[in-house]
């Protein structure tokens, strides 16, 4: 099964064959016009400083942990004040999302996928609770706290110690239950669906 | 009815389908049936709107006072930006969705972004990152495409045990259909210069869930746009406004809104919603990331859930089919819960990865009878049966769900949702 040929440009092109029509060269070539060819290059150079200030991304290698560090204890007192209303005691039993328990589920009959049970990387914890939690105040949290949250809520189903404290260092190196449980569709094309070559054509 | 000739109603399938000939005298028979009924509601010559002047000009146009009980199906929720509302697409003919009935999918309500500040920001593995104002980007070439938009979590609900009753619009219609107009994403990423390690490009939207998904730099360099316009005018707020990706055939949350900055990066991000959401659970319990590209699928609206048939005889069974690969080669229609099928018609033009409305003719018997549609793409991949889709997944499985529907139409003409 081939995904190329349906880009808009070729069968633009195989259209005008198709339909019979002559057209001019100076006309086709205008309909094929590479976009880039024209562009009006706007563009502003931006700095480095302005660069690294919009760039929230944190990658599952750790790759934009900020400094500090934050402590299961820590953590515990943050959750308290700021997410047990939403998420539960101790990650479950909220309304929203549940974030903890369900460690080894998943091939059951009701899996529960959780932070705890699911995630394959840690790091992806941090990115999210400082970008997007807690719900009403995105981003209102300082990076010791975010920090204090990882480790706290990791430490629930005992992914890392009691006494564990996390930061930029340490944190991409835990090893998530669920870490060898994903299979990549880079290679099918990121085509998943089950009808995929399924067919002969 | 002697207007119709035995030859228009040849049956092509058990159930009642008939050839397409039916179709073309199907609106003769509708006409006909008309007249009489105008006749018997006015002695007069004239309706009185032919009577005095009409209401005046406006600025902006309204839906007819009848139509306007069609609405997107807005669920209650928890957290109201936290959610989904959906296109009622049994209410809707043709293929395009009108801007205000397009479904919505946010994770934590529609930004109010101004356009005069807001910037675009690309960066990473480029040889210089550049900061683009929504001003700048209206002064660059345009593409106009039409392409379907469908959230992955469309139809999730087939995998429940026992047939959700609901509207076809209820249970599909995380699904559009527009003219996207704006800016090949390839342009501004040639413009920043794509270094050679580069394979991923991470979106970021200007919303407060700070929305973000890693998208292959092959899928961003062949038809991606960064659409500004949605059906001739700018974007709605709660479609990105001012910019947002669209990503042709690709599930909709990876086309991200409120689009604000793009990294270009060696590998994925492995953000939140590209592992623990919109993963596929698979039967293993192994799950599959990346799986982006849309599959093949077809809905019937009409009859649908909620559109009861008042009496036997001809009518025409009509839906939605579109697959993310291409265009869709045929659709194949069963009035006997999938014993036999006929290959409907498809309303052109037949877009590559673009809403395409089907139609069959039918004459209902009066009797019970299931309805089912099969689409085909031109990669001929066919829409699986629910219970090959069922199979290949893990139970809570809700995304990619592209599974045949059927409907059930009892003797009454009470049309239900059945697994069949
Ligand atoms: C007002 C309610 C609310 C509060 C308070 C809240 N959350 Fe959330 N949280 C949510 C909702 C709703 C979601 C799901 C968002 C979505 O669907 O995109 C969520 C999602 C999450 C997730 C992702 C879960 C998953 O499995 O993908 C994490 C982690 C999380 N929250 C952590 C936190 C932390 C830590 C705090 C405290 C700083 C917090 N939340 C405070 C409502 C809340």
């Amino acid at each position: 099964m081939s995904m190329r040929g349906v880009g808009s440009a070729m069968s633009m092109r195989e259209h005008l064959i198709a339909g019979g029509l002559v057209l001019l060269a100076g006309a086709a070539s205008a309909l094929a016009r590479d976009p880039a060819a024209e562009t009006p290059r706007l563009g502003r150079p931006a700095a480095p400083e302005i660069v690294s200030r919009l760039d929230l991304t944190v990658a599952s290698d750790g790759t934009g942990l900020p400094p500090g560090s934050g402590s299961v204890v820590e953590g515990r007192a943050t959750y308290t004040a700021h997410c047990v209303a939403c998420h539960g005691a101790a990650g479950s039993g909220g309304v929203a999302d549940r974030l903890t328990g369900g460690i080894d589920t998943l091939a059951s009959a009701k899996p529960v996928k959780t932070v705890a049970s699911y995630w394959p990387y840690a790091p992806t914890l941090f990115d999210y609770i400082r970008r997007a939690m807690p719900l009403t105040a995105p981003q209102s949290l300082d990076d010791r706290q975010v920090y204090g949250l990882v480790a706290y809520l990791l430490s629930i189903d005992g992914i890392v110690s009691a006494d564990a404290r996390l930061d930029a260092t340490n944190l991409p190196k835990i090893a998530m239950p669920n870490r060898s449980g994903f299979v990549s569709l880079e290679g099918e094309r990121f085509d998943g669906n089950l009808e995929r070559g399924k067919t002969p054509h | 009815m002697p207007d119709t000739p035995d030859q228009h109603q040849e049956p092509v399938a058990g159930g009642g389908l008939l050839h397409r000939r039916a179709l073309l005298v199907a609106g003769a028979l509708s006409a006909g049936g008309l007249a009489t009924g105008l006749k018997a509601a006015t002695g007069a010559r004239s309706p009185a709107t032919m009577l005095k002047p009409g209401a005046p000009l406006s600025g902006v146009g309204e839906r007819a006072p009848s139509a306007g009980t069609i609405q997107r199906i807005v669920p209650s929720l928890p957290f109201p930006g936290t959610g989904s509302s959906r296109t009622p697409l049994q209410l809707l003919e043709g293929t395009i969705t009108p801007n205000g009935l397009h479904f919505e999918r946010h994770h934590n309500g529609i930004p109010d972004v101004a356009p005069a500040t807001h910037e675009l920001l690309i960066h990473g593995l480029v040889r210089q990152p550049l900061l683009f104002r929504y001003e700048d980007l209206l002064r660059y070439p345009r593409e106009s495409r039409i392409l379907f938009l469908e959230c992955s979590g469309n139809s999730g609900t087939i995998g429940a045990d026992t047939p959700v009753q609901g509207s076809a619009g209820q249970l599909n219609g995380l699904l559009s259909c527009a003219e996207w107009t704006g800016v090949r994403l390839s342009t501004l990423l040639d413009e920043a210069g794509i270094a050679p390690q580069a394979r991923w490009v991470q979106a970021e939207g200007a919303d407060s869930a700070g929305m973000t998904r890693s998208v292959p730099l092959s899928i961003c360099l062949d038809d991606a746009m960064i659409a500004l316009f949605q059906n001739g005018e700018p974007l709605r707020p709660e479609q990105g406004f001012p910019m947002r990706l669209l990503l042709p055939g690709i599930e909709g949350n990876a086309s991200v809104k409120w689009l604000r900055r793009l990294k270009v990066m060696a590998a994925p991000a492995f953000s939140r919603d590209e592992t623990s959401k919109y993963s596929d659970i698979l039967a293993d319990g192994r799950a599959e990331l990346f799986s982006l590209r849309m599959g093949v699928k077809s809905v019937i609206l009409a009859p649908s859930f909620g559109l009861d048939l008042k009496c036997a005889g001809f009518r025409e069974i009509s839906g939605l089919t579109w697959s993310g690969r291409g265009r869709i080669r045929k659709v194949e229609v069963s009035a006997d819960g999938g014993a036999s099928w006929a290959e409907a018609a498809l309303t052109g033009p037949v877009l590559p990865k673009a809403l395409t409305r089907f139609r069959m003719a039918w004459r209902w018997d009066g009797g019970p009878v299931t309805l089912m549609s099969r689409a085909t793409d031109e990669t001929g991949a066919v829409q699986p049966p629910r219970s090959e889709w069922l199979a290949k997944y893990g139970p809570g499985q809700t995304y990619h769900a592209n599974a045949i529907q059927s409907w059930h139409v009892d003797a009454r003409g009470r049309v239900s949702h059945v697994y069949a």
